[in-house]
């Protein structure tokens, strides 16, 4: 069975897209990262769940998709807005709530 | 008892007003919210919302009445059909046969009728429970008789007539409409008291009719008079009020733990409450009726009481609340009946009370010069009359009373007004008053058939009511009342001859003669003389509704027909909460005898001021400016003279003995007790709790409580300035710091597992 390399391959993707979320400065590039991490735990879902034969890790996946869809949805719209207000998607720049 | 169950039955579908009787006070009630919220900004400042309410209640009570009849019909209809077990099982209802010659030789028909007669009628009752207390049921509720129907008719009947003449006589005031406020407040809590359940209640209405009139009184309270005179009648009725609490908590206990009107009448009926304790809690009632009805000795606040408006005097110091006293000795007249022994009696304290009162207060009414304190010991005097007849066992006499003498006595009050608003709100006879006759024909002709119906001529109300009142007392060979009271039907008639003299005294120095004022009088508009004609028509008319038997109509003693006893009939209640009166039977003789006395007495005082009006004209004097009269030509009669315009000297009894004896020593023994018992320890917990709370204070208010609280202050401050740092405002920052958290958590995790 090949679990150990689809785990490799999600943990690689995970780290990815932990990277990102934490480097980049452009607001699109993190929400893009945020999606790489989704996705590692959805190859995690199906991978666990074909080795188990059942069905429960597909359908965890097709939830966690449609949940990624609806936040990206909402994330770009922040952005948009973050745009009109700042002409500028720098994460770095917003820190209105510093202490 | 067959009879008795159908009367109850009857009692659950009595009238819908009946049973909801509470609706009757409560819109005065709403109505004395409403003019103190919104009065000044309506129409009228106020004076319509009372007038409505008042219409309103006047309404619903006279629908009370109507249903409250037919209610006493039910029941007699529903026995009529049961007539063969009401003989048989009604023994003890029929046990009050007519009268003692009835039981002799009684023939089978008599006898049936007399049953018939006293068909027990189940007063219509409806309570809720205020407060329950170890089993002790303290209830708010109606109970609705004949004689709190009666009372509520008159009473809405006068407070509206009263409302209406207000508006003209006291237009203008500067608390206009705060009198008709308090109007709509008294009117509320009179009839509350007319138809409370238990005595509890009738306590805080007595109260707060008491306090309505003390406000009344003093609704001019800018002159020191009127707040003296308000005051006083406060006080006074507080001794009595005394006599009120200590004998309705009496008859709690002797009733065992209950307030209940209709319980307490029954258990003393029946016996289970010993004589000993009714005859004290009657002694302490007494003391009450003293205090609210103007009885001797406490009868000292209601001349003073005059000096409120008219229409107050007329509405509360004549017609209403002044009965308060009357009405509730005839509401507990079973606890009186067996504890003052009544019946079978020649004399007790309740009868004395009254015809001393009755005596005393004629006598006083002779010396006053002002119109209002005349009718004032009027009132008092015939309030004796009401108080005597329940003391001799005369009850319906006594309540039939009171409802002519609420219309004549009224009428008399408006009238005075009527007079004194035309004559420069003088009340003064001798100086500002006479000849007012032609000038004011509106008002002298009430004015004369009210007070014809006061000394009882034929046929106008007053001749009824006092003729029974001496047949009850009976004294009067033939009569059969109650018991034997001789002394009564004397003073009785001494009582008549002198209202009589001092009510032709008050015509005579108002409207005949001369006018000795000094301004031009003239008659009042509609507003006024509208109430006086409609009251002169009760003067006129009220008598009728309880004729003796066998007047104008067939019937004989024990046949009553048409008219004959209706009042009786319809009021008096049957049943095992009223004690077994005797109802006296009419003698013409002593009509005819007590007619002449009073006409005497017309003529005696008739003739005195002729004899002295025909002397001072050929003396070119006014009829009040004589030098000499009989109190100069003889010594005794200018001793007795002195004695009433002092008014036997109570005044000055009270306030110079009495309260002037508890101001001086005892008010000094107090006060040294005060000041060097109570005020040194006082002192003295004081200063201790001084030492105790600076030493709290320095050492462990300061010191712990303070520094404790400031240390928690500081720590908090110093952590957060700390803290400040890490919130950097840049999101990535926290989400490093969450996944380094996590990572850190994870590994632990993943040790702890290994391990």
């Amino acid at each position: 069975m090949l679990l150990n390399q689809f785990l490799l391959l999600a943990a690689a993707l995970f780290c990815i897209g932990v990277y990102g979320v934490l480097a980049r400065r452009n607001a699109v590039l993190v929400l893009m990262s945020v999606e790489l991490i989704l996705n590692a735990v959805n190859i995690n879902f199906v991978a666990f769940g074909a080795f188990n034969r059942t069905v429960a890790g597909e359908v965890f996946g097709l939830f966690v998709i449609a949940v990624a869809a609806a936040e990206v949805g909402v994330g770009l719209a922040m952005v948009l807005l973050l745009y009109r207000n700042r002409k500028s998607i720098d994460l770095t720049e917003v820190d209105l709530m510093k202490g | 008892m067959n009879a008795l169950l159908l009367a109850n039955e009857t009692a659950a579908s009595a009238g819908w007003m009946l049973r909801n009787a509470w609706i009757i006070p409560f819109i005065p009630a709403m109505s004395f919210l409403l003019i103190l919220l919104i009065g000044k900004r309506t129409p009228g400042k106020g004076h319509w919302i009372g007038i409505a309410a008042v219409s309103a209640a006047f309404v619903l009570s006279a629908i009370a009445g109507v249903q409250w009849i037919q209610h006493v019909n039910d029941a007699h209809h529903a026995s009529g059909s049961e007539e063969q077990a009401l003989s048989v099982g009604g023994g003890t209802l029929a046990a009050k046969t007519e009268s003692p010659t009835a039981g002799a030789a009684p023939a089978e028909g008599e006898s049936a009728a007399a049953e018939e007669e006293h068909v027990a009628v189940a007063p219509v009752r409806n309570s809720v429970t205020w407060y329950e207390n170890e089993g002790t049921n303290v209830k708010v509720g109606t109970l609705v008789d004949g004689l709190s129907v009666m009372m509520l008719v008159v009473v809405t009947l006068i407070s509206l007539l009263v409302h209406i003449y207000s508006t003209d006589y006291v237009h203008g005031d500067r608390r206009y409409t705060h009198y008709f406020a308090f109007l709509s407040l008294f009117t509320a809590s009179m009839l509350t008291l007319v138809i409370a359940e238990n005595t509890l209640m009738l306590l805080c209405a007595w109260e707060l009719v008491g306090v309505c009139s003390f406000a009344l009184i003093g609704h001019w309270w800018e002159e020191q008079p009127n707040s003296d005179a308000a005051l006083k009648a406060f006080l006074t009725n507080r001794v009595g009020d005394m006599g009120l609490i200590i004998g309705v908590t009496i008859l709690y206990f002797a009733a065992g733990k209950s307030f209940d009107i209709v319980k307490i009448n029954e258990m003393a009926n029946s016996g289970e409450i010993r004589q000993f304790l009714l005859l004290v809690a009657s002694c302490c009632l007494i003391a009450a009726v003293a205090s609210k009805s103007g009885q001797f000795i406490l009868h000292t606040w209601l001349p003073d009481a005059m000096a409120g408006p008219t229409p107050v005097s007329a509405l509360i110091h004549a017609a209403t609340m002044v009965v308060a006293g009357v009405f509730m000795v005839a509401r507990l007249y079973s606890v009186f009946f067996h504890g003052l022994t009544i019946p079978g009696s020649s004399i007790n304290l309740l009868a004395l009370v009254g015809a001393v009162t009755l005596i005393g207060g004629a006598l006083l009414a002779f010396v006053q010069n002002d119109i209002k304190k005349v009718l004032a010991y009027s009132t008092i005097s015939q309030l004796g009359y009401m108080v005597m007849a329940l003391g001799v066992g005369a009850w319906t006499a006594a309540v039939f009373h009171l409802f002519t003498h609420a219309f004549f006595k009224a009428c008399l009050f408006l009238g005075a007004g009527s007079v004194s608003h035309a004559c420069h709100h003088s009340f003064d006879m001798k100086a500002e008053m006479g000849g007012l006759r032609k000038i004011m024909p509106r008002t002298f002709w009430t004015f004369v058939i009210a007070t014809g119906a006061l000394i009882g001529i034929f046929p106008l109300a007053g001749f009824w009511s006092k003729d029974e009142i001496l047949a009850g007392t009976g004294g009067w060979p033939d009569t059969h009342g109650t018991g034997t009271y001789y002394a009564m039907l004397i003073m009785g008639m001494l009582g008549a001859a002198l209202t009589a003299a001092y009510m032709t005294r008050v015509i005579y120095l108002t409207f005949f003669g001369q006018y000795r004022g000094h301004s031009h009088p003239h008659e009042n508009g509609p507003r006024i003389t509208i109430p006086l004609i409609i009251l002169a028509v009760f003067a006129v008319g009220a008598g009728f509704l309880n004729l003796p038997p066998g007047v104008f109509g067939a019937g004989d003693a024990h046949h009553p027909t048409g008219w004959q006893e209706r009042f009786g009939h319809y009021v008096e209640p049957v049943g095992k909460y009223f004690p077994d009166v005797v109802h006296a039977t009419p003698s013409y003789l002593l009509a005819i005898v007590s007619s002449a006395i009073g006409l005497a007495g017309v003529a005696a005082a008739y003739a005195y001021y002729r004899k002295v009006e025909t002397r001072s004209r050929a003396e070119g004097r006014k009829l009040t400016e004589l030098p000499d009269g009989i109190t100069t030509r003889s010594k005794p009669a200018k001793a007795f003279h002195t004695l009433l315009v002092n008014k036997y000297y109570l005044d000055h009894l009270y306030n110079n003995v009495i309260v002037a004896g508890i101001k001086g020593p005892i008010a000094r023994a107090a006060y040294w007790f005060n000041q060097h018992g109570i005020d040194a320890s006082v002192n003295a917990v004081g200063k201790g709790s001084v030492i105790g709370g600076k030493f709290l204070y320095t050492y462990f208010d300061q010191k712990v409580v303070d520094g404790a609280v400031n240390a928690s202050g500081t720590l908090s401050s110093g952590v957060g300035e700390e803290l400040r740092h890490i919130q950097t405002g840049k999101v990535q920052q926290y989400a490093l710091l969450l996944f380094g958290g996590t990572t850190v958590l994870a590994g632990i995790f993943l040790i702890l597992l290994t391990t």
